[in-house]
């Protein structure tokens, strides 16, 4: 029931933190309703069964590999999802893949899944991400909240858009989007 | 003329471990485990805050996030000898406990099962005949006929509309598997209740820890969580009730289930009690904390050398001097160089890597490699459950002597201590010290409402930061062994940081004396069926439940690893 975004990566590794600060602007940003749940998954598998099953919609933020410039935005849907996960285009280290075998064997699949993702600069040790990708999350906090509410989820935006970026970006179309 | 295989990466879940072995005349004679990522993360700890390095710590690992959030504050607040309130001792206790139980069912169903369970002849299985199998074993109410045919049902289902998911690709028909039908038919259904019960200890982590799988409520000092009686917003006694109730219902299945699984497994499997010996000096720290410095403890830790019982040494508390001289880091084979010294103590341990290829006779990991004393040890439930039966612990003798009577009941024959030492033996272990760690969940539930009803509401001891240097080391018996912090601290920064993690005393490269780690030594002599199936490394490799995203760190996703075979 409901929906979930999901930010994975590991967070101390530069770059791959993307996703779980594109749900922490979120965080910031809306007022989530209750059939919607914003998961910093860090780099867990199993744990997150619980929260994962028998969802309407499943809606991940991640770092994506696909070979397209730095800072490039890309959505992963439909039939595409399972060759995503099959061929590991996202460099976090656990298995998300696992989870979701797991919930299909329980007959508890999310209804549907959609991946938003960023191909990253580096991902080398650091607490920091590359100016590229920061600069990118805004944009990805601001396509989930679309894809939220294009499935008919009500998100009130909270105030002051200063607050919503934690790396100095104004996130200008995500309030947009919201309103 | 040997044969050469490589298996990366040989974890279910990703881990970036490869294993290579030599084989000659149908068995292993030779193996190398190496780690096949940069581990750096001490690096970003420098100059930051001891009390924020626990949030830093806890993104090591996707798996173990709860024991390197514990092992850091730990560390800190044994710089500073500072004690924490029994409430916060009580509530971190009750969430690395829950946290070891997740790991422990997941990790033998998950991770590790389906190296001994054939999911597809488990299609040919007679439902009915399971159920009678299953009941025979234990009183547990979802081994019936009816849920039997509910599982079969749902296989066939599966297999037959080519959707075998998680179990695609496993070694079915492989010829060491040797379960009949209806064993494995039993087994496949508690593998999907596995699924089930694992949420109900990861709910317990979820409500002390205010959030999962990241939690929140750790602190040097203390922990974070406000205790009353009569408040919502903070720890209600309605909340702790329910967790009172997961524990409950984790026990029956840890009890019932689990630990008749494991035995079944080492009953149907006899051969694999002699096999996977490996490293007999097994290495093991005291934990559950019951007083305010650490100096009391529900588990006993110590060293057993050369698995002789009556030579083990106890390591006493979290002070002890024995534990904190004794632990040192050999990089001979690893990609790092030091500056001069051959091995290191944590405290002046090096994080400067020199890469150079795999080289079979010189460095060939990024693990470092532990050793006590010198000499490498291993670590894990194995080393626990012998520290508890050498040191006469009553919870301890009471498991290993079920689990023994189980499997001599089931395979019709005495096996004796001897056979733990394998790699049966280590899931027979971990099996041991769950059913363990599911009476101390309870234990510790009892002793937090105990204290809160005498009004006892602190969890907190504001930490202060002398000028000057301070050291201090933070000790774990993590589900996969012995973990540690160790942190310099000088004017309230971090002047170093070294983590010395279960998997690196396992899965460690040779030594300076040239010596293999557990793994390596484990898989001498293991019989392989067939090269192209190497079925029995993994089983060996995967008893230890190898999980080495935090021994080493950082990867390039897209670097050619060489991909011989592949784990299932």
């Amino acid at each position: 029931m409901g929906a979930v975004v999901l930010g994975i990566g590991n967070t101390i590794l530069s770059d791959e933190a993307a996703g779980v600060r594109a749900v922490e602007a979120l965080e910031k940003a809306c007022r989530m309703p209750a059939d919607v749940l914003l998961i910093d998954g860090g780099t867990s598998g199993m744990e997150m069964i619980e929260d994962l099953s028998n969802l309407d919609f499943l809606l991940v933020l991640d770092v994506v590999l696909t070979d397209a410039a730095p800072g490039t935005l890309v959505k992963i849907a439909g039939d595409e999802i399972p060759v995503f996960f099959r061929d590991k285009l996202s460099p976090h280290q656990i298995g998300l893949p696992d989870v979701l075998a797991s919930l299909e064997l329980l007959g508890t699949m999310p209804k549907e899944i959609v991946v938003l993702g960023v191909e990253p600069v580096s991902l080398e040790l650091g607490l920091d991400m590359t100016p590229t990708v920061a600069a990118a999350v805004p944009q990805l906090a601001a396509m989930a909240l679309a894809e939220l509410s294009a499935r008919g989820y009500v998100l009130e935006p909270l105030e002051a858009s200063d607050k919503l970026s934690s790396h100095g970006h104004v996130l200008e179309p995500l309030v947009a989007v919201a309103a | 003329m040997a044969q050469r295989i490589t298996i990366d990466p040989i974890t279910r879940i990703e881990g970036h471990l490869r294993i290579d072995v030599d084989i000659n005349g149908g068995k292993v004679n030779k193996a190398w485990s190496s780690g096949q990522m940069w581990r750096g993360v001490e690096l970003i700890l420098l100059g930051r805050d001891p009390r924020d390095a626990w949030t830093i710590t806890q993104r090591i690992c996707g798996v173990c996030t709860t024991v390197h959030a514990i092992c850091s504050v730990r560390a800190v607040e044994n710089a500073l000898n500072l004690e924490i309130p029994l409430n916060a001792q009580y509530i971190r206790n009750i969430i690395i406990t829950a946290h070891a139980v997740h790991d422990a069912i997941v990790h033998f169903y998950h991770l590790s099962a389906l190296d001994w369970v054939d999911v597809v002849s488990a299609l040919k299985a007679d439902p009915d005949k399971t159920a009678v199998l299953g009941e025979s074993l234990s009183s547990w109410h979802l081994n019936s006929k009816h849920e039997m045919r509910r599982v079969h049902e749902r296989l066939k289902g599966f297999v037959n509309g080519g959707q075998l998911g998680i179990f695609t690709n496993g070694y079915w028909g492989h010829p060491a598997m040797k379960l009949s039908p209806e064993v494995n038919l039993l087994a496949v259904s508690h593998y999907l209740q596995a699924l089930e019960v694992q949420r109900k200890a990861n709910k317990i982590v979820a409500i002390l820890g205010s959030k999962t799988p990241h939690i929140q409520n750790v602190a040097v000092g203390g922990v974070a969580n406000p205790l009353a009686t009569d408040s919502e917003a903070v720890l209600t006694v309605e909340r702790l009730m329910a967790i009172k109730g997961y524990i409950d219902d984790l026990a029956d299945f840890v009890k019932n289930v689990y630990l008749v699984d494991v035995a079944a497994v080492g009953a149907f499997y006899p051969e694999w009690t002699k096999i996977g010996k490996g490293i007999t000096n097994y290495l093991s720290v005291p934990d559950i904390p019951l007083d305010t410095k650490g100096t009391q403890f529900a588990f006993p830790g110590g060293y057993i050398p050369g698995g002789d019982l009556s030579k083990r040494k106890a390591i006493t508390s979290f002070h002890d001097e024995y534990w904190q001289k004794g632990v040192e880091e050999s990089v001979k084979h690893s990609w790092y160089n030091y500056a001069d010294a051959k091995s290191l103590h944590p405290y002046k341990g090096e994080t400067t890597p020199n890469y150079t290829d795999f080289k079979d006779d010189a460095k060939y990991s990024w693990l470092k490699s532990p050793t006590f004393y010198g000499e490498v040890a291993q670590v894990g439930p194995l080393a626990r459950v012998l520290n508890g039966l050498a040191a006469g612990h009553e919870p301890t003798t009471k498991y290993a002597t079920a689990a023994l009577d189980t499997v001599s009941a089931l395979a019709k024959t005495k096996i004796g201590l001897d056979a733990m030492h394998s790699t049966i033996g280590r899931h027979a272990a971990r099996a041991i010290t769950c059913c363990m760690n599911v009476d101390t969940l309870a234990d510790q539930w009892t002793l937090l409402l105990t204290n809160m009803g005498k009004g006892d509401m602190a969890t907190f001891n504001a930490p202060v930061f002398p000028k000057g240097e301070s050291m201090g080391v933070g000790f774990h018996e993590a589900p996969r062994g012995a973990l540690s912090h160790w942190v310099v601290i000088d004017n309230g920064k971090i002047k170093n940081y070294q983590c010395v993690v279960p998997s690196t005393w396992n899965a460690c490269p040779r030594n300076d004396k040239d010596e293999p780690g557990p793994y390596e030594a484990s898989l001498v002599d293991t019989p392989i069926a067939d090269p192209e199936k190497p079925l029995e490394v993994l089983r060996t490799i995967h008893s230890f439940d190898p999980c080495i995203a935090c021994a080493i760190h950082l990867t390039d996703p897209k670097s050619g690893a060489a991909f011989s075979v592949k784990a299932v």
